[in-house]
């Protein structure tokens, strides 16, 4: 065993700090906030900030920073474990890292896209010039992603596509979908679905916008009125999209924005070692130094699934059970760490940004509001449950 | 990084599986937990000649010279089988203080006989008024010439009632700073002037009384440095903590995984209740909690052996781990119902265990104290 980096990774992470601090403009933190875990308060979905984060990839991709996990061959550096190192930095500062392309689409065709479609995407994603958003939830296909109606039937060379998704982050500023749509309607459920890429501007493809709790334009519903698109455009084999996702989704975990729970703690810690609150430091309040020893541990437990989950992929393996428990623990750590916080801030935590007497630049309350997201989003706390308890420890499926 | 345990722990911890298996099967681990001589003496010996005593034990006390991380690695699977005896106390709270304080006649006369497993010691620490604050230490050593002269009681001591030597954490002199003198004393089980009486517990582990009524020791008996032993006890309660984690997990383990093949074979409603989504969270949780406690072990016993300061990690770990172990319990009676609820199965004796072990050592809110320490507060 050894849990220390080897000698590359810890320079690695260095260059990363060095970068990042050089790179973020000035009041960055005030005006940058996203609540780890949650899927609502995220700058990069803001309109406002696209200009910022197509920059901010783009310099990411020239120093090769968006397929750190990827294969040599595709330009990457082969290391899940950097891909980590390089996320719990950047996700410490808030800065831009990762999205749906440099962590769902750029791994999906990789494992199972045609050479043509290597070819076509992956540069493009390596050099940050291409946004994607993910097109899988609709009104009636939430938890159960198989249930999927929209259809896409084929004519000619072309696939036509009509329906419905909702929940679609970020669609309003990315360039393509990534989209799950039955192309057998008489298949099975789950063996009827496919993968495929759509050009956002498309003529039938319409987006309408969504504000979440936080008041933030994050969500869209997107509609598909006749779209047409090339057959070239489905991921891997026609029918097999269901399948692809889910293999997909391990990829996804390791892209939490684990360092920004770090930031969150530091920042509490700092806060009650310089508030007095009835004749008191907050800090020597036993109940509050409780409640932050709890957040420390629960946090490096995060950084044990992390940090394995990792490794893991490193070796090889598709981690079911350690990624599965890395989602669901991120997601409810976000609640448990807004909770903390709302209690040990007292009645300044409901204060929201921009507020006199706000602490901690407003983060808490609205980290509150978002945190509520996270053990919904990408798979909720209950359906990673049954796929551990049936995909990680065999427990007959119902 | 590196997540897996080497080849030489990997067949550490399979040998040790199967000698516990094979040798203790869950009767006599029954039995040996119902009676006040709670080990058997044979299988200590067995235990001795397989180098488990002397693992810790440098070479040249005839011990195996192994790493931390190995003992951790053994007592893991000594806490799956629930194996019973004075191990802890003999090699973690005996051996490594006389290996830590000890003088070198003290080592040569004491270590190889440990190894050999013909010697078994404990620390005495807590007291009716203390558990681990030096402040409160009540039990004195007072020089007399060329003795010490002991009074007061020790209390929760473990496994004195078959120990040969009881390591007597005493206070020599009243000074400002309490952390200041305390003494270590070497303390002859047999000496006239002590008396040791087994406590009931809910485990019938061996927690123990030991009153000492003047016992005149000799002053060589003095273990370390007169005054100055605290920073000693320190760090042998953290070594001692987390080898109880090591166990606690084991532990937590074998509940998981009585708990899990249970859930696949009972049927009710026509079906295996593991099929039921509420069982099945169930054991997503305990999965979670074993193995990201694991990860807290692995790295403060990583540390240890690698020389690096581990109060914070060995703090977390305890905190965590005793709750889990109890958490897990409970779930794993959960899952087992009626039947887990009768003393002919063997649920209760993690269940039993598992208080004891969040207890011992510092339970959660000490170690989260420490931890809030450790963060800067």
């Amino acid at each position: 065993m050894d849990f220390e980096f080897t000698q590359q990774e810890t320079a690695f992470r260095k260059e990363v700090e060095d970068f990042v601090k050089q790179e973020l403009p000035p009041g960055w933190d005030e005006k940058i906030f996203r609540w780890p875990g949650g899927y609502g308060a995220t700058p990069m979905f803001e309109a406002n900030f696209k200009e910022f984060w197509d920059q901010s990839f783009r310099k990411l991709g020239s120093k090769g920073w968006l397929c750190l996990g990827w294969p040599t061959e595709y330009g990457g550096m082969a290391s899940t474990m950097k891909q980590a190192i390089f996320n719990d930095v950047m996700s410490y500062y808030g800065a831009p890292a990762a999205d749906v392309a440099t962590s769902i689409v750029g791994p999906t065709i990789l494992l199972v896209g045609s050479e043509e479609m290597k070819k076509e995407w992956l540069p493009k994603i390596a050099r940050g010039d291409v946004r994607f958003w993910l097109g899988y939830s609709e009104p009636n296909a939430g938890s159960d992603l198989s249930s999927c109606q929209t259809k896409a039937y084929e004519e000619g060379d072309d696939l036509i596509i009509n329906g419905q998704k909702i929940w679609s982050s970020g669609a309003h500023i990315a360039d393509y979908a990534w989209l799950l749509a039955r192309t057998d309607s008489t298949a099975k459920k789950h063996q009827g679905l496919s993968l495929m890429i759509v050009d956002n501007r498309t003529p039938g493809l319409t987006i309408r916008p969504i504000q979440n709790i936080c008041g933030i334009h994050s969500f869209n519903e997107v509609f598909f009125d006749d779209v047409r698109i090339p057959k070239k455009h489905i991921v891997g084999e026609i029918n097999k999209g269901f399948y692809y996702l889910m293999v997909a989704l391990q990829f996804e975990r390791i892209i939490m924005p684990i360092g920004a729970f770090r930031r969150i703690l530091e920042e509490l810690v700092k806060y009650v070692k310089e508030t007095k609150r009835d004749g008191a430091m907050l800090g020597k309040n036993s109940r509050v130094r409780d409640k932050l020893a709890t957040m420390a541990i629960e946090l490096e437990i995060l950084y044990g699934f992390y940090w394995r989950t990792a490794w893991l992929m490193d070796q090889g393996v598709a981690p079911v059970l350690e990624s599965s428990a890395l989602k669901l623990l991120g997601s409810e750590l976000g609640q448990s760490f807004a909770n903390a916080a709302m209690e040990i801030l007292g009645p300044f935590g409901q204060l929201e940004k921009g507020s006199k007497w706000v602490p901690l630049k407003g983060m808490v309350s609205l980290g509150y509001l978002d945190s509520v997201s996270g053990p919904i989003g990408a798979g909720t706390s209950e359906v990673i449950r049954g796929i551990m308890a049936t995909r990680g420890l065999g427990l007959p499926r119902i | 990084m590196d997540f897996e345990l080497n080849e030489d722990q990997r067949m550490l911890k399979a040998s040790v599986h199967h000698f516990l298996e094979k040798e203790f099967p869950k009767e006599l681990i029954k039995k040996l937990y119902q009676s006040d001589d709670g080990y058997s003496s044979e299988l200590w010996r067995k235990m001795a000649a397989l180098g488990w005593m002397g693992l810790l034990v440098p070479e040249e006390y005839g011990g195996v010279g192994g790493s931390f991380l190995d003992l951790v690695v053994l007592v893991e699977e000594m806490g799956y089988n629930l194996c019973p005896g004075p191990f802890l106390s003999t090699v973690v709270l005996g051996g490594m203080t006389v290996l830590m304080s000890g003088n070198e006649e003290q080592k040569i006369d004491i270590l190889p006989k440990l190894t050999r497993g013909e010697v078994k010691l404990t620390l005495a620490l807590s007291e009716p008024n203390t558990i681990y604050d030096p402040s409160y230490i009540q039990v004195t050593a007072t020089l007399d010439k060329d003795e010490y002269v002991i009074g007061g009681t020790k209390l929760f001591v473990p496994d004195a009632n078959f120990a040969d030597y009881f390591l007597c954490v005493a206070r020599t002199e009243r000074t400002p700073n309490p952390e200041e003198g305390i003494t270590i004393l070497l303390v002859d089980a047999k000496n006239p002037r002590t008396k040791c009486t087994l406590l009931r517990t809910l485990f019938n582990s061996k927690l123990c009384e030991i009153v000492f009524n003047d016992a005149r020791v000799a002053k060589e008996n003095v273990l370390g440095t007169v005054n100055l032993a605290w920073p000693t006890v320190t760090a042998i309660m953290e070594k001692a903590a987390l080898v109880r984690c090591a166990e606690m997990i084991g532990g937590a383990q074998a509940a998981f995984d009585m708990a899990l093949q249970y859930a696949k074979q009972r049927v009710q409603f026509d079906r295996p209740i593991g099929s039921f989504q509420a069982i099945q969270h169930h054991l997503a949780n305990m999965w979670i909690d074993i193995n990201g406690s694991r990860f807290l072990l692995y790295k403060a016993a990583w540390k240890m052996s690698s020389l690096i300061r581990a109060s914070k990690e060995v703090a977390m770990a305890k905190a965590r781990i005793g709750n889990v172990y109890r958490r897990v319990t409970t779930l794993g009676h959960q899952i087992f119902g009626g039947i887990g609820f009768t003393m002919e199965h063997d649920m209760h004796l993690y269940h039993r265990l598992s208080i004891e072990g969040d207890q011992a050592f510092g339970d959660q809110d000490f170690h989260r104290e420490k931890v809030a320490r450790e963060l800067g507060l």
